[in-house]
């Protein structure tokens, strides 16, 4: 019984992580960016949210209707200040340039807020604590399952905007050749703000579920950028529903490992990221020999 | 006024030249074929005039409009539209979706999904297929089909040919008359000399660069033509 429970709490945690790798792996898919600053601003959105509720004195449910705003005139700044401008040197310049974003914001937010750690817990009543029991020994936490279901509802949300509207055909037409989609009639400068908008309003809702699960501080974006990362590349490069797999298989692999050890559990979603990418790299897309032969078919196939 | 009006346009790949000085116009519903041999320049002449090459020199007028510095999706929405070299269908996608997409030019017209269905009719029974599983002669009617639905008044046209089975090439150029029909400029760059002889009103030869013959096709010799394109009598030319 200690071992479903376990794996139910897996598959919730998962939900966390889909959330959290949802911005990433849209903005990958989208423009093949892998923004480094991701974890940073998921951070900043925390911290964002935690001044409106301190100011008008909120709940961070209400408060989140005036962060993701700003989130989103966040994404269109990013996009056209730095993402815009560095895309056309070249894969390296994007990751330096969030690099670079990452590192200032952590320091900004430093400089703001110090050292200490801050959560949401607090401000959200019994949310934070309350849970569902199933049976004896198997406890749902009612805000885990709040994040899996609104992890689920993003996840598949997007996934309909991308396939059945007009809006997400642009996007996917962006994404796979911007001159072709500009010859369409299509603005990709355009497309690809708006794309960043939404990237960042997933951002800030991964950003206002990490303050109500735990706490977090300036520095907390790097490890929530690496478990982003991990579901992205477990799920699937640049596919939603597998970042929802990818995060789930995260989120056991951290729960089973820590079931065993307490210790285990940041090393054993580490060691299942690692073997998923060693497999990836010999027999999927991310094989050097097919990714070649890929690269060097000729565009022309003939009738 | 001509549609289309060319004047001293240079374009280039860094320090190569690919095409230099070409200028010439277009009369609505005019059809021109822009024949030369490989690397004559004809891809970079009509990217260029659809904004997806910065030409570097010279001046591109549509409709009475200087267009010369427009990017591709403002000319796509005036009514210019090319079908690339290559097809540059979005793989991904559908074949109904590829021909959806073009809706975002904001041109309304005769052309509809109905009516580019009726035009092309090769492409109703695969339209819920992916664009990369499809032949290449259905992926080269899905390019034009998806050229037809921004409702152009000038239609580039680069190598339809190229890459297909005679069949196949004749599966797509049995949509042309149509196109002419319906009043549509082309400017076609076609490889095969008697074909474009055949369909198009004008036409240019280039050879490195330069326009070395043009002319009404009736009034090119097939000898005069071949001369151009390979080069021979430069002098004379």
């Amino acid at each position: 019984m200690i071992w479903l429970n376990q794996l139910l709490q897996g598959i919730l945690l998962g939900g966390y992580y889909a959330l959290m790798a949802a911005g990433l792996s849209f903005l990958f898919g989208v423009m093949r960016v892998i923004n480094l600053a991701h974890g940073s601003l998921a951070v900043l959105a925390a911290f964002l949210l935690l001044m409106i509720d301190h100011w008008l004195g909120v709940s961070p449910f209400i408060g989140l209707w005036l962060m993701l705003p700003i989130m989103a005139l966040i994404g269109m700044v990013f996009q056209l200040g730095i993402l815009e401008r560095s895309l056309s040197g070249g894969p390296l310049i994007p990751l330096l340039a969030t690099f670079g974003v990452s590192l200032l914001l952590d320091n900004i937010l430093f400089a703001i807020f110090g050292a200490n750690t801050q959560s949401f817990a607090p401000d959200i009543g019994s949310l934070s604590y309350g849970s569902w029991a199933i049976g004896h020994s198997i406890d749902i936490s009612q805000l885990d399952a709040l994040i899996f279901a609104t992890a689920l509802v993003l996840l598949v949300g997007m996934h309909l905007l991308l396939t059945r509207s007009q809006l997400g055909r642009m996007i996917r037409a962006t994404a796979i050749d911007a001159e072709a989609a500009s010859l369409s009639g299509l603005d990709p400068r355009r497309v690809r703000v708006v794309a960043s908008v939404m990237a960042m309003i997933m951002i800030g809702v991964a950003g206002a579920a990490l303050g109500m699960r735990s706490s977090f501080e300036p520095y907390a974006g790097g490890a929530q950028l690496i478990y982003a990362f991990e579901a992205v590349v477990i799920g699937g490069t640049g596919s939603l529903w597998g970042t929802l797999i990818g995060g789930i298989m995260l989120g056991i692999a951290q729960n089973m490992g820590a079931t065993i050890n307490p210790h285990l559990s940041q090393i054993s979603g580490h060691v299942v990221f690692l073997l998923v990418l060693l497999v990836r790299m010999r027999m999927g897309s991310l094989r050097l020999g097919n990714f070649l032969r890929k690269r060097m078919r000729p565009s022309v196939v003939s009738a | 006024m001509s549609l289309l009006e060319v004047a001293g346009l240079t374009a280039g790949h860094g320090l190569l030249v690919a095409c230099q000085n070409i200028s010439f116009s277009l009369e609505a519903g005019e059809v021109l074929a822009l024949v030369g041999a490989n690397g004559a320049g004809k891809t970079t002449l009509l990217r260029s005039l659809a904004g997806a090459h910065r030409p570097s020199q010279g001046q591109i007028s549509f409709a009475g409009a200087n267009i010369t510095g427009l990017p591709a999706h403002r000319r796509t929405a005036l009514g210019i539209a090319l079908v690339p070299e290559g097809r540059r269908l979005f793989t991904d996608m559908t074949v109904l979706e590829n021909l959806q997409i073009a809706r975002a030019a904001k041109r309304t017209g005769d052309w509809d999904l109905a009516s580019v269905l009726d035009a092309l009719p090769q492409l109703k029974s695969i339209l819920t297929r992916r664009a990369g599983e499809i032949s290449g002669g259905q992926q080269q009617a899905t390019a034009i089909g998806r050229a037809l639905m921004t409702n152009p008044r000038l239609l580039l046209l680069d190598e339809l040919s190229l890459g297909l089975s005679p069949i196949a090439v004749e599966g797509v150029y049995a949509v042309l008359p149509r196109l002419i029909e319906a009043g549509i400029a082309i400017i076609l760059v076609e490889q095969d000399l008697r074909r474009a002889m055949a369909t198009a009103h004008r036409l240019i030869c280039m050879l490195e660069g330069q326009i070395m013959v043009q002319g009404p096709s009736g009034s090119l010799t097939r000898e005069a033509v071949t001369a151009a394109y390979f080069g021979l009598n430069r002098q004379a030319a």
